[in-house]
């Protein structure tokens, strides 16, 4: 069974609309009008026990609203969902105490208190018994180094120090299955860094389920094999993160570094970058190989790399495609 | 770490933890803002001051008493007023709005606990410091007015009762109304509404005795008088022992309506919630 299956998952929400001004809020109070926005429409998708997924999307493209559905926060106006073989919109207990929902941009720990009173709290709400509580509590702690930082109240933590505590007080009941929302929003790269590998680990040891949307491409190909990219609603691509290039990017990168370092390389590709004796050159995907074949007979290479585009231009891409 | 399932405290047992773990979780929080609490609790007592001036002073122009109230009787109903007031308050329908609007409903929606626990909880942790600091507030409002206050062991123990029975009756009554805010994010406005019927319904401005008839008649309808005026009278009214249990009983009968009312109104409103602001 799919720890995750959607199956045609709508979301419309029903928005108020005017123009702006006196007259038209005066014309608003007798003649209201709406406008039906559909945030998700009509995605299907299947996540195994154990995956962690990357949930890919610009704003306003969809992600959050479908992981709202799947928490159960937001009903869904059409087609299904099931988490662990749970209806989410019903948010029966025990589906509560298997999930947990991150949102890297919200706090949901007591802001008066030091974290431990609040993981004190959680250990209440969901039931843990004290033991494997305190067991958990600490390893989740120590995994994620914030032992100096558990005991000052939250309001006196960075955002970094307070999302990693929010973080050990969103698992102290030991979900399995996390949708994380944008978990390292406005981190630096240490803290990011950080958070990557404890949620790999966290998916190791209890082959928890992970759906995770992020803007920052290194969180999504440190952590997922696999990636669902949605845009306006609907799902442009799922399948595995290597597989995103090949299937969007319709060309290659050839690095290449030359004796000569002031040839001019343009009658071989589009010239990105010239650093000093190194230039960047895209080239059509299908002409990869005469062109390598090319440069290494006409010109003194020293060294010469064939790379995929890097994820953030193709995930570029892709959105710039479905824009048009 | 391993992935053998956590075990699992049994229900009652973890809905008793819960409610002493919350409860303490407030104390704490408030601790850390004594000063401003009780700054909010002197600023409270005005309301209770103005009216026990004004109907002292009706009392006084008219040789002692309004229909069979004494000036001392008057100050013991209003500096008692003060502690059943403390007791019932609750999160309102503004705060409704800020918890929506910030998000903070979402985080209680994902909880395996119906939110109402938590707010119960967390209130009751609150009052618990509020009504520590509200003591020596009482001392002096006793020493200022000269309240004529004599009550029997049975009447401080149903107050005791009373009091917790308002705070419920009240959290249900205000939930209902704060759920308003899950089809407009304006349910405050219902609330104005709401205080006016209750200011003059539930014995919070002027004792009931003092009001028209019909007005008590229609009083005793409605669940306002239970989370006001019955539990000041616990203590003020010289109630026998039948009218002061079936009060509780009263009280027991709102509660159970209000709760029925939450559980409907709730699974109707969460279907509504839209997220908004998170």
């Amino acid at each position: 069974m799919a720890a995750v299956d959607v199956s045609e998952l709508t979301k419309v929400f029903r928005v108020p609309e005017r123009e702006a001004g006196l007259r038209a809020s005066m014309r608003a109070l007798f003649q209201r009008r709406h406008r039906d926005v559909r945030a998700v429409d009509s995605i299907s998708f299947a996540i195994g026990g154990g995956e962690v997924v990357g949930f890919l999307g610009p704003n306003g493209a969809g992600k959050t609203t479908t992981l709202k559905m799947l928490s159960g926060l937001l009903y869904p106006t059409a087609g299904e969902a099931r988490v662990l073989g749970f209806v989410p919109s019903r948010r029966e207990r025990d589906f509560l105490r298997q999930i947990t929902l991150v949102m890297g941009n919200r706090n949901q720990l007591q802001w008066d208190l030091p974290a431990l009173d609040s993981f004190e709290l959680n250990r209440a709400i969901y039931r843990v018994a004290r033991e494997d509580f305190r067991r958990l509590r600490d390893e989740l702690i120590e995994l994620l180094d914030v032992g100096d930082l558990v005991r000052k109240p939250v309001r006196n933590l960075s955002l970094g120090e307070r999302m990693k505590v929010e973080i050990v007080g969103s698992l102290v009941h030991r979900p399995q299955v996390l949708f994380l929302d944008e978990p390292t929003i406005g981190l630096d790269v240490t803290m990011q860094k950080r958070i990557r590998s404890f949620v790999a680990e966290y998916n190791r040891r209890y082959e928890a389920t992970v759906l995770l949307t992020s803007h920052y491409m290194a969180d999504v190909e440190a952590l997922c094999r696999r990636v669902i990219v949605i845009h306006h609603g609907r799902i442009l691509f799922d399948g595995p993160l290597t597989q995103l290039g090949s299937q969007f990017a319709g060309y290659k990168t050839i690095e290449v570094a030359l004796a000569n370092g002031a040839a001019d390389l343009s009658r071989y590709g589009d010239v990105l970058e010239r650093d000093a004796d190194r230039v960047k050159l895209r080239v059509e995907k299908a002409d990869a190989s005469r062109v390598t074949a090319l440069l290494l007979s006409e010109q003194e290479v020293i060294d010469l790399t064939i790379e995929d585009p890097p994820i953030e231009d193709v995930i570029e891409l892709v959105f710039a495609e479905a824009s048009e | 770490m391993s992935a053998v399932p956590l075990a699992r405290q049994h229900p009652v047992r973890a809905m008793v933890d819960f409610y002493v773990t919350a409860m303490r979780t407030q104390v704490q929080t408030q601790f850390q803002y004594r000063a401003a609490a009780y700054m909010y609790l002197v600023g409270m007592v005005a309301e209770p001051v103005i009216y026990l001036v004004v109907w002292t002073t009706i009392a006084k122009q008219q040789g002692g008493e309004v229909q069979g109230i004494t000036v001392g009787q008057f100050a013991a109903y209003y500096i008692v007023w003060t502690l059943v007031r403390n007791m019932n308050i609750v999160f309102t329908p503004y705060g409704w709005e800020w918890r929506i609007r910030e998000g903070q409903f979402s985080a209680a929606l994902l909880r395996p606990l119906h939110p109402i626990h938590y707010d119960i909880a967390e209130f009751a942790g609150g009052k618990l410091i509020w009504v520590v600091l509200y003591l020596p507030i009482a001392a002096g409002l006793t020493l200022i007015f000269d309240p004529d206050l004599s009550v029997t062991p049975l009447e401080v123990c149903v107050f005791f009762v009373a009091i917790w029975g308002a705070y419920l009756i009240r959290t249900m009554l205000l939930w209902l109304l704060g759920m308003v805010t899950f089809w407009t994010t304006r349910g405050s406005a219902i609330f104005e509404t709401y205080i006016m019927a209750e200011l003059l319904l539930s014995g919070r401005l002027v004792p009931l005795k003092l009001m028209p008839e019909w007005t008590q008649s229609v009083a005793d309808f409605l669940p306002f008088q239970w989370a006001f005026y019955f539990p000041i009278q616990t203590l003020v009214g010289d109630l026998p022992a039948g009218e002061l249990l079936g009060g509780l009983g009263m009280q027991v009968l709102w509660i159970a309506v209000g709760s029925f009312l939450v559980w409907i109104c709730f699974r109707a409103s969460v279907s509504k919630y839209s997220a908004v602001g998170n």
